[in-house]
Parts: C-alpha cells; sequence; structure tokens
C-alpha cells in the first residue's frame, strides 16, 4: 500500500476521528450518574437479588430468568429455595411475579416492564443502562397532580409508584435560583424532605446493589463470556506467531 | 430387465485396497474432477505476488459467510419465528442453551463483520479498478453478492423481535407504499398482512435461513469461478498473463496455495482476534451492533421516538431522508446540468438525444407540476439508485489506467471525497433529523451521485502516470 496517496489516508483518519466527537455533543438527556457496581462482587449481587425478590418482583417479571441460575452469583439452590422464592415455584422455574398481569395494568395504567433485561434495553449514548435504573430508582418525588403521588426527573410521569420511598424517605423537587454566565436560571434540584429508614449513602448503596443484580440478570453469563474471552485472544494470539512464521518461511523467496 | 449392452468402464485396478491415499484419489478421480478442481482453483491457479494488505478480504468475507452460517444453523435449532415467542426465543438461547450466548454473538458480530470486510473489499475495487475490463463480470456478481447481503441482513433483522426490528421493518416496508399505483398493495403483500406481524415474521424467517443464502452461495461460486477464468487484478492494476516463462506460467505469478493460502491463514488470525474481542467484551458495540432498544420486545402500539436502522445501512438511509420536498428543484436542476454536459461534450448524436429525451422526462416527474411525483417517491427511488450505481462502474471509468497508483489527483480525489461523503452519510443516517443534517445529507448525496455520474469525464481528464510493465513489489 506504500505508493497510496498518503494525503487521502490522512482525510480519511480525520473524518473517522471527528465522527465520534459528533456523537458525543448530540446528546441532550437527562444527566445519569455513574452507577458505582462491581459485576464480579457476589455479595452486592446475592444483596441485591435480596432487594430483587422483595420489592421489584412483587410487581415485575423476569420471566426468561431461572432461579437456580442464582447458582452463579454463589447462592445454592437450598439458599434460593428458602430465602428467595416466594411464590412456591420450583428453583428450576422462571423469576415471575405473583401479581397478574391484567390487574396490575388496570392499577398503573401500563403493565409493569419485564425485567430480565431492563438493564441492557436501557442504556443510551447517554450512559449505560445500570446508569440509567441507578438514577433513576433515586430520582422519585412527591408530586400530589399524579395518581400515585410520585413523579421521577428521569422518567417523567412514570406509571411506578415509589416503592422504596420507606428507605428513601420522601424526596421533594425544589426550584432554586443559581446565577450562571451572568443570569439568573431556575434549576430543579430533588431534596429529601423526610427521612427514611436509610441513610442517603445506605440507600444508594443499596440501590447499586440491586442495579448490579439486574445488569447480572441482563445477562447472566457475562461472567464467563469476559473469562472464556481471554483464553481464545490469547490462543489466537500465539496462533499468531506460528501463522506468522509458516507465511515468512514459504515466502522467504518471493521476490 | 432389458439387457442394454454398456459400454464397460476403464477401472485401473487402483483401489482403496492397494494403496491407501493415492489409491482412493485415483478412485475418486476417475468418477469426480477432484485433483483437476484442486489443481484449478488453488495448487495451480496463479495470483500475482503483489497482493497487499487490501487483499485480505476476499477470504475473509468468505470466512464470514462461513461463521454466518454454521451459527445460524445452530440458532434455528432453537429459535422459534413467531411473533408471540420469538423474542423469548432469542432470551433462552442466550441463557439456557449451553454456549448459546456465544453463537448468538458471533451471529450479530458476524453481521456487522462482513459488512465491515465486504465494505473494504470494494473500497479495494474502487483503487485498483478491479471492476474493469475483463473482470466486469466478477464485479457484477460481487454486486449482487453485495444486495444479497443487504436482504439477508435485512430479512434477519426482524428475528430477534425486539422494538428496532419490528419498527425498522415497517419504516422499510412502508417505502414500497410510496410507489405510484402498486404501492400500497405490494407492500400488503410483502408483510402478508396490514400491519408488521407474525405473517411478516415467519415469511422473513424463509428469506434469511433459505432463499437468500441459497441465492448467496451460488453467486459466491459464480464470483469465484468467474474471477478464477480471467484471473486476479493486483495493486498496480497490470495483467501478469502478459509475461509467461517457457511452461506458460505468469512470471509474476504465484500459485494460490500454498502462498495465499498461508498468506490468508495470517489474515485470518489477525481478523478472528479482533471478531472476537468484539464477541467477548463488546458484542453491543456501543448499541452500534446490538441495538439497544431491541431488547425491549416488540410493540406495534409504542413507537420509538428515534428509528435508526443498524450501521451498515445508514449512508442509504441517509440519501432517503435527503430527498425532501424542497430539494426537488436542486435535484432537477443536476438532472438539467448533467444533460447539458453530455449535450456540450458527448458527439453522438443518438447518445445527445437520448440523454435529452431521458433528462426531460425525468425533470418532468420531479417538478413537473400535475405530472411529478412525491418526494418519497423519488428519495426511494435515489436510494435505490444509490445502491445500483455501482454496477455501471465497469463502463463510467476511462482512465487508461486501472490502479489508483498510476491514476492521477482527480480521480484519487474523488475517491478520498467519496469516501469521507459515505461516512458523513452514514453518520447522518444514525441521527435524528436535524436542518443542519438534512442540508449535509443532501450535498453529500449530490457528492455520492457525482463521484459516478461524472466519472467519464474526469477518468479521461485526469492526468495518469505511465503503468509499470510488471507488478511492484
Amino acid at each position: 500500500m506504500g505508493i497510496i496517496n498518503m494525503n487521502n489516508f490522512k482525510s480519511l483518519i480525520a473524518a473517522l476521528l471527528l465522527a465520534p466527537a459528533l456523537a458525543l455533543s448530540a446528546g441532550g438527556e437527562a444527566k445519569l450518574d455513574r452507577a458505582p457496581i462491581n459485576p464480579d462482587d457476589h455479595a452486592s449481587l446475592q444483596r441485591g437479588a435480596r432487594h430483587f425478590v422483595n420489592y421489584c418482583l412483587s410487581c415485575h417479571n423476569a420471566s426468561y430468568m431461572r432461579y437456580n441460575r442464582l447458582q452463579d452469583i454463589g447462592l445454592t439452590d437450598a439458599q434460593i429455595r428458602d430465602n428467595l422464592i416466594f411464590t412456591g415455584v420450583k428453583v428450576g422455574e422462571v423469576m415471575k411475579s405473583a401479581m397478574d398481569t391484567k390487574a396490575s395494568k388496570e392499577w398503573f395504567g401500563a403493565t409493569p416492564p419485564e425485567l430480565s433485561v431492563i438493564a441492557r434495553s436501557r442504556a443510551s449514548h447517554a450512559g449505560s443502562g445500570a446508569d440509567w435504573l441507578y438514577t433513576y430508582l433515586r430520582s422519585f418525588y412527591r408530586d400530589p397532580e399524579r395518581p400515585t403521588g410520585w413523579n421521577n426527573t428521569v422518567f417523567p410521569n412514570v406509571g411506578m409508584p415509589h416503592v422504596l420511598w420507606e428507605l428513601q424517605g420522601e424526596q421533594v423537587l425544589a426550584e432554586t435560583k443559581v446565577r450562571a454566565d451572568g443570569y439568573d436560571k431556575v434549576e430543579h434540584v430533588l431534596k429529601l424532605s423526610g427521612k427514611g429508614t436509610m441513610t442517603p449513602v445506605e440507600y444508594d448503596r443499596m440501590v447499586a446493589d440491586l442495579v448490579n443484580f439486574m445488569v447480572f440478570i441482563g445477562e447472566p453469563g457475562q461472567a464467563t463470556r469476559k473469562t472464556l474471552g481471554v483464553f481464545v485472544l490469547a490462543a489466537l494470539g500465539l496462533l499468531f506467531v506460528f501463522a506468522y512464521a509458516l507465511k515468512k518461511e514459504y515466502w522467504k523467496d518471493v521476490h | 430387465m432389458a439387457a442394454s449392452p454398456k459400454e464397460p468402464v476403464q477401472f485401473t485396478g487402483a483401489g482403496p485396497l492397494n494403496a491407501p491415499i493415492s489409491g482412493v484419489l485415483t478412485w475418486v478421480d476417475q468418477r469426480f474432477p477432484l485433483m483437476s478442481l484442486w489443481r484449478d482453483h488453488l495448487s495451480q491457479y496463479y495470483a500475482p505476488k503483489n497482493f497487499n494488505f487490501w487483499y485480505f478480504f476476499g477470504s475473509l468475507a468468505m470466512l464470514v459467510l462461513v461463521i454466518q452460517i454454521v451459527t445460524g444453523i445452530f440458532l434455528v435449532m432453537h429459535y422459534k419465528p413467531s411473533a408471540a415467542e420469538a423474542f423469548a426465543s432469542v432470551e433462552y438461547i442466550m441463557r439456557d442453551v449451553p454456549a448459546g450466548w456465544f453463537i448468538r454473538y458471533m451471529h450479530s458480530t458476524g453481521a456487522s463483520a462482513f459488512f465491515i470486510v465486504v465494505y473494504l473489499h470494494m473500497f479495494r475495487g474502487l483503487m485498483y479498478g478491479s471492476y474493469r475490463q475483463p473482470r466486469e463480470l466478477i464485479w457484477i456478481f460481487g454486486m449482487l453478492i453485495y444486495l444479497c447481503l443487504m436482504a439477508e441482513a435485512f430479512f434477519g433483522y426482524l428475528l430477534p423481535w425486539g422494538q428496532m426490528s419490528f419498527w425498522g421493518a415497517q419504516v422499510i416496508v412502508n417505502l414500497f407504499d410510496a410507489l405510484p399505483l402498486i404501492g400500497p398493495d405490494l407492500s400488503t403483500w410483502i408483510r402478508g398482512d396490514f400491519v408488521i406481524s407474525d405473517a411478516t415474521l415467519n415469511r422473513f424467517f424463509a428469506f434469511h435461513v433459505i432463499a437468500i443464502p441459497l441465492a448467496l452461495l451460488g453467486l459466491v461460486a459464480a464470483h469465484i469461478m468467474a474471477l478464477h477464468e480471467v484471473g486476479s487484478n493486483n495493486p498496480d492494476g497490470v495483467e501478469i498473463k502478459k509475461h509467461k516463462d517457457a511452461d506458460g506460467k505468469p512470471l509474476d505469478g504465484i500459485p494460490f496455495h500454498p502462498y495465499y493460502t498461508v498468506k490468508d491463514i495470517v489474515g485470518v488470525v489477525v481478523f478472528l482476534f479482533l471478531f472476537f474481542a468484539v464477541v467477548f467484551y463488546a458484542p453491543e458495540m456501543g448499541g452500534y451492533f446490538l441495538e439497544y432498544n431491541n431488547f425491549i420486545p416488540a410493540d406495534p402500539l409504542k413507537t420509538p421516538p428515534h428509528i435508526a436502522p443498524v450501521w451498515y445501512f445508514t449512508p442509504y438511509y441517509s440519501i432517503l431522508r435527503a430527498i425532501t420536498e424542497d430539494f426537488m428543484l436542486v435535484l432537477a436542476i443536476g438532472v438539467a446540468a448533467y444533460v447539458v454536459l453530455i449535450w456540450l461534450t458527448v458527439r453522438d448524436a443518438k447518445v445527445k438525444m437520448a440523454a435529452a429525451a431521458i433528462g426531460l422526462v425525468v425533470i418532468v416527474l420531479m417538478k413537473g407540476g400535475p405530472l411529478a411525483l412525491e418526494a418519497k417517491v423519488w428519495g426511494v427511488a435515489m436510494m435505490g439508485a444509490a445502491t445500483l450505481i455501482f454496477f455501471l462502474l465497469p463502463w463510467l471509468d476511462r482512465s487508461p489506467v486501472k490502479s489508483i497508483r498510476y491514476k492521477g489527483s482527480l480521480f484519487r480525489t474523488a475517491l478520498t471525497i467519496f469516501v469521507i461523503t459515505f461516512i458523513v452519510l452514514g453518520y447522518y443516517g444514525v441521527q435524528v433529523v436535524t436542518p443542519v443534517g438534512t442540508v449535509i445529507s443532501q450535498i453529500g448525496t449530490l457528492v455520492y451521485f457525482a463521484f459516478f455520474l461524472l466519472m467519464p469525464w474526469y477518468s479521461v481528464m485526469d492526468k495518469t502516470r505511465p503503468e509499470p510493465d510488471r507488478v511492484t513489489m
């Protein structure tokens, strides 16, 4: 490729480099907090599983996810059966809510979304699905105009009530005047107006565990995938050495 | 049974029992041209010795085709082509089928890898004039493969039955609605229903797993047979068959096997390294290989706020969206200018008359008041034309040399601008429509077509350098 016009190449590369920069500037949705999650932290995942079956599974389904897959996060079948299954199903069955979907549609106006792959579907250029969930679950506030009494800054006019309010406490959307660039701007900020049973730090930690678990059920095989990948890439790296040497050997008399 | 005297087949006596390997080969060879196929296509197929980096992508495309077919077979074993079960069956593959996630990610990554490899393969053809005489048919077969690939990707994308699957198919099938007279009936006929539904999913499945792959395999065979008939081009664009040794072998040629088989193995290993890096560590590729919205099951009642096709279709999608009502005047002026150009520069009176007649009809259909077609129709037509215009390349390029190495700055600049335009169009095809984006896409559309339609002029005006007699390493 030596002779090919280097200028062509330079402009090509410049164009390629420019594209992502443009993509970044195209955002403009609600700012998302980074979810402090660690997919290798089994203790966090197990706490998340407990919160998930206690709070989420009352209304939502995770109907692609089998209970016994929780073995992957260090639980035994007996532990799963005794601590996490409230619906009396077998450990090999999927995580279904006890609530009837028709009834829930009547109560909330929409069937609560299926949660198996929610963490994957909520990803966007604004952040990962985990970031979205982490911010969303911490952004409920009191709104008397909503039928449930709750609204959310990440998901305006959301149908879901703030299930975790006793833990977090009540937030309100406060208007504060800020002076920026020489102008008075009204900014909406979430403020804690009534204390919950958890401190804000504890609540954030709890939501992070829950989100960590939802990321896990989005793709239970992801830990295997990442471990296996190392071996595959290492094997290919090794194969490259031999393939390259073979090619060199065959081609040494081609001039 | 009537006793018909038959000519007895001459057997040499060599058989599996005598000399195991050569015996079997002889036995097969008397019944099937095994050794001559091996010789003609591998061990005595002489390829130019100066292939560079860009020549890896042909064999890589074949590798990806094999990956797609093999992983596809395993996916079909577990996938359920039904609107009620499709989404869940994909998640079943991802969770409950042993190594199902691996097979599925290989297939989804393979789809994008196929287009990357094929786009680079086509770019190679553009750089070195691989479409020029006598390789026009190779190019045409290749373009047919590209069209099949787009159809295959489009049909396959509906199968996971996510929101993007559903609404993407909805948008594309609705394009046919725009066609005059037959449009609405045609789109209903394609869907098999009035909306994208179970019936649509079933027929798209049939096309994706049977019809298109069959066509693809046939075309790939034709592509390679045509290639091996005339021989490969090379980065210098000179014919190696002009200089042969006493045995009739090209002096600048080397047998494909073992030279290019061992070289392609290196390319394959590097490719697989990158491919598996994506499969294992970035299967969604930031939402470009697997779109985030497609993890939500298809919902005919909820239109996503932003529907974008997968990245490999976006340059054409940009062209489709660029054709707005107020752009029609610009297009009509462009057609008129093109007719004037032909009128001024072509001597043949018949060509002049034909160009004027066709130009007049097109302009009337674009801007002729009550006779004009809707901009939407032209959008579909231009999008179709943007893919089909590649077929004309062998006859549009009239440069005395094939390779970009000996072409002048005109062609080099044109090709560079074309590649940038293709990428920019692709970028804006992913984005939400904005006024600036539309204007840029419109300029991009004009540049895209100008690259092809003006080629007969600039490829002749270009200051080329003399080609070497023999290939350079």
